[in-house]
């Protein structure tokens, strides 16, 4: 063969060879970085950020807003932890946000991985408190425990409590705290306060706290609040066959002697 | 002469110039690598009051007014489809300039803390004479480059940075070490036992970035002193990327300029420190006219 089809020849199985092994390089980082997505549970992203993927497009793990989180909450993931690497997160049940009114962290951040939108803390959606144990809960089980109620920087807001008839006593009332997903900022304040050894309440990435109505589905109520009247039949009043002297009172105080 | 032994390498230059002039671009070197570690702890060790910088490599803020920001890392997450914002970008265009300035690999030999270890490991080499190992282009670094770039883009997150050696060193040292250990160790004992400077010289997607970044950089090492070259081979036995020597230093005949205009010269100066005969000094790339050179000489020569 002539000295530059051997050089040409050379070239291209140089080339090739160089190609395929980075390629597989990149095959297996790809398919590690579709694993490392997979944000654990428990783990929660600083405010400003709506969802993972967009935040590992845009965090450059410098750690800005680690340093001026004046409560040094925020850390970084270290290698052998489920977490994107050299990403920022808290644990609420360790030590939760306090939700600074200026929002440092999203200050800091360079990149608008934490996003540079988010004025208001009490917009962030850091996750959603959930009652993820009902048969541990103090207030379930009949207590007048409150301390996540309490301890809500949105108390009567994002937790309230909803009283409900204890059938157990047959006297008494159960508190139940009822979280709203459009008030909660995911703090975790109400998961570290819990006063279980094992927290009844958890702050969980909105993904997995919240469920979605069908998009067909119509709140009846609501829809016939915005119409002004109801848009089946029309709401009749209903009659009883009561006893001589007896009538029902519609507006709450029910079934009362007749006095007429 | 003949080329002096692997392990004696500077030897030479100590003798003839004193050990400081034979050790000072290194030490100088080391100490702005430390420096670029001290100034990110200052505030975590000492406490509230002592910040110099914060944030670490990829970004920073030093003084509360100085944003540096890694324009290699800004532009994988540009790939990934996320929209640069000003605070970031004023950071890489300050880092971008700087380095388009002083050499782009200054930041591999100058900052880069994981430089040490890969020298650590080459200068380990020459002294027990370990040889051989894996061969393969000092062109793969660019096709690492290209494939972070592409998965970035493929994926949506910046990849790199989930095994990036270089942020995960520096990162460690400021944030908490971990099993960052394992990875330094991994590097050393791969430049140590499987290929010279094997890490940093054919592999590293950062260095590769900031070498384009100083493709055309007006700081340069010249070897204007040429002719007095001995042959002793020790600026070849140091030089992490020695292929960027050779044009410089013996192109007189083939008119090429004495200044090393490689992009991948690191600008460490070792082959400044080790040359007994200070054939070597920094200079910039227009100090590079062959003609010029030689009619000086005419000048010193009746």
């Amino acid at each position: 063969m002539l000295k530059h089809q051997l050089s040409r020849r050379r070239f291209i199985v140089d080339t090739a060879r160089a190609a395929s092994g980075v390629a597989l390089l990149g095959v297996g980082l790809g398919l590690y970085t579709k694993e490392a997505k997979s944000l654990p549970a428990y783990a929660l992203r600083p405010p400003g950020v709506e969802n993972e993927d967009d935040f590992l497009a845009a965090c450059i793990r410098c750690g800005l807003c680690v340093r001026d989180c004046p409560y040094d909450i925020l850390k970084l993931s270290e290698l052998a932890e489920p977490v994107a690497l050299g990403t920022p997160y808290f644990e609420a049940r360790k030590i939760p946000c306090e939700m600074c009114e200026d929002i440092p962290c999203v200050v800091a951040c360079p990149t608008g991985a934490l996003d540079k939108e988010l004025t208001n803390i009490d917009d962030a959606r850091m996750g959603l408190a959930v009652i993820v144990d009902q048969e541990t809960c103090l207030n379930y089980l009949g207590l007048r425990c409150d301390v996540c109620h309490r301890i809500c920087p949105l108390i009567n807001e994002a937790i309230t409590l909803e009283p409900r008839h204890n059938q157990r006593s047959g006297k008494h009332t159960i508190f139940i705290p009822v979280v709203h997903s459009d008030k909660c900022t995911g703090c975790g304040k109400c998961e570290r306060g819990c006063v279980l050894e094992e927290a009844a309440i958890k702050v969980l990435p909105l993904k997995l706290a919240k469920g979605e109505l069908g998009h067909h589905y119509r709140l009846g109520w609501e829809e016939k609040e915005k119409a002004g009247k109801s848009l089946v039949t029309p709401d009749k009043e209903h009659k009883y066959n009561l006893p001589e002297g007896l009538k029902y009172e519609h507006e709450g105080e029910g079934l009362m002697k007749d006095s007429r | 002469m003949a080329a002096n032994l692997p392990e004696q390498v500077g030897k030479e230059a100590v003798l003839v110039k004193g050990w400081w002039r034979a050790n000072k671009w290194l030490l100088l070197r080391r100490t702005s690598q430390l420096l670029v570690i001290v100034i990110f702890l200052t505030g975590p060790l000492l406490g509230e009051g002592y910040w110099i910088a914060k944030g670490n490599l990829t970004s920073s803020l030093t003084f509360d007014i100085l944003p540096l920001t890694d324009p290699y890392v800004l532009l994988q997450s540009f790939f990934a489809g996320h929209e640069i914002i000003s605070q970031a970008l004023i950071g890489a265009v300050i880092v971008t300039v700087f380095y388009f300035l002083v050499g782009g690999r200054v930041f591999c030999s100058w900052v880069c803390p994981v430089n040490v270890v890969t020298d650590a490991a080459d200068g380990l080499r020459r002294k027990y004479k370990i040889k051989g190992g894996a061969r393969f282009s000092r062109d793969l670094r660019y096709w690492i480059l290209a494939m972070t770039l592409i998965v970035a883009a493929v994926t949506g997150s910046i990849v790199w940075e989930f095994i990036n050696p270089v942020s995960i060193l520096h990162r460690s040292i400021i944030f908490g070490f971990g099993y960052a250990g394992l990875v330094i160790l991994a590097i050393f004992l791969f430049d140590l036992l499987l290929s010279r400077q094997g890490w940093c010289g054919h592999l590293c997607p950062v260095g590769a970035f900031y070498s384009l970044l100083g493709r055309i950089s007006l700081v340069r090492v010249s070897a204007p002193n040429r002719e007095s070259c001995d042959d002793c081979m020790d600026c070849f036995m140091v030089c992490p990327e020695k292929q960027v020597i050779k044009p410089a230093l013996k192109g007189a005949d083939k008119g090429i300029g004495p200044v090393i205009t490689d992009m991948n010269c690191t600008n460490c100066g070792r082959c400044i420190d080790v040359c007994a005969k200070d054939v070597f000094k920094f200079s910039n790339r227009f100090n590079n006219d062959t003609l010029l050179n030689e009619s000086k000489k005419e000048e010193v020569a009746p």
